[in-house]
């Protein structure tokens, strides 16, 4: 917005811009991510010492990724130490479900905020106890767009795309799909009600990002859980492995 | 609208830059954006706008640059304008390509008073 008239009108150029006296020209080639990238790095520190598998959950509103916690934490909890970091924009109901189910979770606020970064996630992690923990789960803001630029430190990005929300959504917003390592594809027991053609989403997946990996899921009748549960059961082992040697 | 913290980092930089060399204020500011960084050019101007208010680059202007994105064929080895991430080679249409550029997000100059 211009300081003068607070016009935001594109293009909308006031001539004072063009009156300062020529200065002097100082170089900076300096990453603006570069903040929150050394932050990332800092946490990856952090919780490759703990040998911590720790992914972050990206998806737009409404996909089912409480849901799909909710699911594995109540499979998966009495084997495995988990902790979750809840962003949400407002309210502490995510963090409020998950710690009804006896796992410890915090909640971020973002505010106005789209999506979660490194100095959050670094500071969310102080409520727990890393020793204790083979799992970090942090369910980013519900925002296909925003989170896909800033990473967390984490080991995987995990997107989440229910069926309802149409197969192209791969193509409609790639720099998330490329970003992310697996790809839960949620609500499958919908299909029935809907024209969604499962052999293409995958193939506009794997357009945007060949090496994805993809479960078809639903947490609702619990169909092809078992395939993402071995697969975090095999994540946890390769960490604790990295770690030991 | 992840273009305001990224407007914020920009005055941030800019600004410690600008006191290390002891400048009454900033003029303008170059940036480097890729096509596939995510960000939108006329955001970020909105938001840097807002972000310099009682800063040493209230009144400045933002200069974007906007870098193509480029891409290497693994089958052909052409290098090619990527529009988008899963463009197919120009010459022997493969899906194989190799990308090259295209997410830059960095200041690069500024001008100082």
């Amino acid at each position: 917005m211009c300081i003068d008239c607070g016009c935001a009108a594109p293009g909308h150029h006031h001539h004072h811009h063009e009156e300062h006296p020529s200065g002097k020209t100082v170089r900076i080639e300096e990453d603006l991510l570069a903040k929150n990238d050394r932050l990332a790095a800092g946490n990856r520190r952090q919780f490759g010492a703990y040998g911590l598998l720790v992914l972050n959950l990206v998806s737009s509103p409404g996909s089912g990724k409480t849901t799909l916690l909710e699911q594995t934490l109540a499979e998966l909890k009495g084997d495995l130490g988990f902790a979750v970091l809840e962003g949400d924009q407002q309210t502490s109901n995510d963090a409020d479900r998950i710690a009804a189910t006896g796992v410890p979770a915090h909640q971020i606020n973002t505010g106005a905020g789209c999506h979660l970064d490194a100095h959050m996630v670094g500071h969310g992690v102080e409520h727990f106890d890393l020793a204790r923990t083979d799992i970090l789960m942090i369910e980013n803001v519900g925002n296909l767009v925003c989170p896909a630029s800033f990473d967390l430190g984490e080991d995987f990005k995990v997107s989440v795309l229910s069926v309802t929300e149409g197969e192209d959504k791969p193509l409609k917003y790639p720099q998330m799909f490329r970003a992310s390592d697996v790809l839960l594809i949620n609500k499958i027991d919908l299909l029935p009600h809907l024209r969604f053609d499962m052999e293409q989403c995958r193939e506009y997946a794997r357009r945007v990002h060949p090496e994805i990996r993809i479960f078809e899921i639903s947490c609702y009748t619990g169909e092809g859980l078992e395939n993402w549960y071995l697969w975090l059961r095999e994540q946890v082992a390769r960490k604790k492995a990295s770690q030991d040697r | 609208m992840h273009e305001l913290g990224i407007a914020q980092s920009i005055v941030e930089i800019a600004e410690k830059n600008a006191r290390e060399q002891g400048a009454k204020r900033v003029l303008t500011v170059t940036v480097e954006v890729g096509a596939l960084a995510g960000v939108l050019p006329e955001a970020l101007e909105f938001c840097f706008d807002a972000c310099c208010r009682e800063t040493l680059l209230e009144g400045s202007r933002l200069k974007i640059v906007q870098l193509a994105a480029r891409a290497r064929c693994r089958d052909c080895h052409q290098e090619y304008e990527l529009k988008s991430y899963f463009d197919n080679c120009p010459v022997c249409n493969s899906a194989a390509g190799e990308q090259l550029s295209g997410e830059e997000l960095r200041i690069k100059e500024m001008e100082i008073d």
